[in-house]
């Protein structure tokens, strides 16, 4: 009798175990599928852009759509060419984008870097107020502020420069540096910083020694963020720019569009352009993004 | 001569005052430990020596030289943190040598005196790598080995042993005390926990909310505890308390009627009336043909057995003397059933009295 139980036992055993086995298999099946539908878009747009770069004018507008694409550099060719020929100054474009992100990135995430040190490490009077009033400011949508903005820098005659521009993204930026390097600094546990000032430094060398490069991969983040989001905007850069002094790629992009005619092969290729600097630096830092360079030096 | 000297200090955060106006003499060369329960202020008042928190009010010396305003830069300490607070991005090596890379020493000199400190704490082997490939146990070497390589007048601990298990925590405590022979220096050491302190302290300085109960040496802390808390915190089992009045000039009551001789230390000091808790420890309430024989009065009680914990050498019995729960010590243990009754003995000349309402020992 005991035997047979024992049997019967093992039988719903198994049983048990091949149901829970199928359903851990449906739900990878799923999540698999999720996960393609999810990167499909994302990634398709980007694709689409890259593809179209490359294919001739009449293949990007053909309806039904050309499946199977053929290959032409015409484009990037043509971007490069004279006025004449469908080219516009990229050279220049792409020199005012460096200037301008490089420049409001340094100086964003330095000024962004201080303060959210200062509100991780400090006590001082109305500290949520101040971090509060900084992120209410970064919820304001930028192309709301493009006319008062566009009237102080005319006044100031900072319209169609360089230095115009960087303030108002420096701007954009140190709200939400602070906000993210204030919580990179926060995970670092004050005790390193007790521990260099008793090692002998001050509070400075304690800063750039211990905790900056404990907090690198924060400030490496910062800066990605800040410098993509200089790079890429658009809404007030097409206000605040005027000529090829201080146009910025994105600005550029507006060249292909005549008054009937939008020339989706050079915007392409324009904006393929754009992304390949932008790609590049996200891969070279995204080591230090990563995270976990604080574990270990205290015990968690 | 690196003695350091607290007077008067007080701190307050906005309306809390977390240390009550302090005096504190700690001689060149000893081995202080502050000890005390959560929020007693001892972590506060070693962060004050340490320079990391500002004193509100008071001196503080070390070596003669009043350090109130000086930065921890200029004090010439070290310190230990309950969570090492290596640098992670440093090698061992590198985590030994940045003081004196930062005093901007020679490199050589800087090696050598790594490789000193790295030699006495055993940490030869590990000097290559980062403190995320540490156990535990090596961390809080390195966190040592750091504080070594200074020369500082004075060592200061911060708990540094509380984030262990409990075997690493007591060979690292042996680690201590031999670290503390061989350097010899003054040495400032926190902790929550009295065996801790029982067993590394030169002088223990007993904190509660604020102020100093008692400051004395392990064994004046066990033997003469000034008061019920420290009867209570020092020790383990902790101290027993039991409530009586005193009757006549002799003797003292207990809940259950139950007549006890006044401990001799208490005589002529109590009125008759009074109320008072009589104070003694597990190992001096034995039962009968498992204790220590000494000489002097004993008070003899049947009690039954609630529970025991065997030790292995000794078992801690849970019993109640007037209806209120006590442990006694079992030498030479044998198994106990709970119900059990047994004989006891109560070594009178070990009692304490203390009293009811000011908790203060009573004590000629």
């Amino acid at each position: 009798m005991r035997h047979a139980l024992n049997l019967a036992w093992q039988v719903i055993n198994v049983d048990h175990n091949n149901s829970h086995r199928n359903r851990s298999y449906v739900l990878k099946g799923a999540y698999l599928f999720a996960l393609f539908v999810v990167m499909s878009i994302i990634c398709i747009p980007g694709l689409w852009i890259v593809l179209n770069s490359f294919r001739p004018a009449v293949e990007i507008m053909a309806k039904p759509p050309i499946w199977t694409p053929s290959f032409t550099l015409d484009h990037y060719r043509a971007l490069f060419g004279g006025a004449g020929e469908g080219g516009v100054p990229v050279l220049s474009y792409f020199r005012n984008s460096i200037i301008v992100s490089v420049v409001s990135t340094v100086i964003a995430v330095l000024i962004g870097m201080s303060g959210g040190y200062a509100f991780a490490r400090y006590r001082f009077k109305g500290k949520t107020g101040y971090f509060v009033g900084l992120m209410l400011f970064r919820a304001v949508p930028g192309v709301a502020l493009s006319l008062p903005l566009f009237i102080v820098l005319s006044r100031v005659g900072m319209i169609d420069t360089h230095i115009g521009l960087i303030f108002v993204y420096v701007a954009m930026n140190v709200p939400f540096t602070i906000w993210l390097t204030d919580g990179f600094f926060r995970q670092i546990p004050k005790e390193l910083h007790e521990a260099a000032e008793i090692d002998g430094c001050t509070r400075w060398q304690a800063f750039w020694q211990v905790e900056f490069p404990v907090a690198r991969s924060g400030v490496a983040s910062a800066a990605i963020f800040a410098f993509l989001t200089s790079w890429n905007e658009f809404a007030l850069a097409s206000q605040l720019t005027r000529s090829v002094d201080s146009k910025t790629m994105p600005v550029g992009l507006l060249d292909f569009t005549a008054e009937f005619t939008i020339n989706w092969g050079g915007m392409c290729a324009l904006a393929v352009l754009m992304i390949i600097p932008a790609l590049v630096l996200t891969f070279l830092v995204q080591k230090h993004l990563i995270a976990g360079l604080t574990f270990g030096g205290v015990k968690g | 001569m690196t003695e350091v000297v607290i007077k008067n200090v007080i701190k307050r955060y906005g309306e809390n005052q977390a240390v009550q106006g302090i005096n504190l003499e700690i001689k060149d060369g000893e081995f202080a430990v502050l000890v005390g329960p959560s929020g007693c202020g001892k972590s506060t008042t070693l962060r004050m020596i340490a320079g990391l928190e500002s004193v509100t009010e008071g001196d503080i010396s070390i070596g003669g030289r009043r350090v109130n305003d000086l930065p921890p830069r200029e004090r010439n300490i070290s310190m230990v943190f309950q969570n090492y607070a290596l640098y992670p991005h440093m090698t061992v090596r590198e985590n030994l040598g940045f003081s004196l890379k930062i005093a901007k020493l020679e490199e050589q000199k800087i090696a050598e005196a790594v490789n000193h400190a790295a030699e006495i704490l055993g940490l030869d082997e590990l000097m290559d790598r980062r403190p995320a490939e540490l156990s535990g146990g090596q961390r809080q070497r390195v966190a040592m080995g750091r504080a070594i390589v200074r020369e500082p007048d004075v060592f200061l601990f911060d708990e540094p042993l509380s984030n262990l298990d409990a075997k690493l925590r007591t060979q690292m405590r042996v680690e201590i005390k031999k670290l503390h022979q061989h350097v010899g220096n003054t040495i400032i050491y926190v902790t929550h926990d009295q065996v801790e302190a029982m067993t590394l302290a030169d002088r223990i300085v007993l904190m509660k909310d604020g102020y100093i109960v008692q400051v004395g040496t392990p064994l004046d802390l066990f033997n003469q505890p000034v008061n019920t808390f420290v009867a209570t915190f020092i020790g383990s089992p902790p101290m027993n308390l039991v409530n009586a009045v005193v009757q006549g000039e002799n003797a003292i009551v207990l809940e259950d009627g139950s007549h006890l001789p006044i401990p001799s230390s208490a005589k002529n000091r109590v009125e008759d009336g009074q109320k008072v808790l009589l104070g003694f420890r597990a190992d001096h309430l034995m039962p009968k043909g498992h204790a220590i024989s000494e000489e002097g009065p004993t008070g003899e009680f049947e009690l039954p057995i609630n529970l025991s914990e065997p030790l292995g050498a000794e078992s801690i019995l849970y019993t109640e003397i007037a209806g209120q729960e006590v442990q006694a010590k079992m030498l030479n243990p044998r198994p106990v059933v709970s119900g059990e009754v047994l004989k006891f003995e109560l070594q009178l000349d070990k009692c304490h009295l203390f009293d009811s309402e000011t908790t203060e020992a009573i004590r000629s």
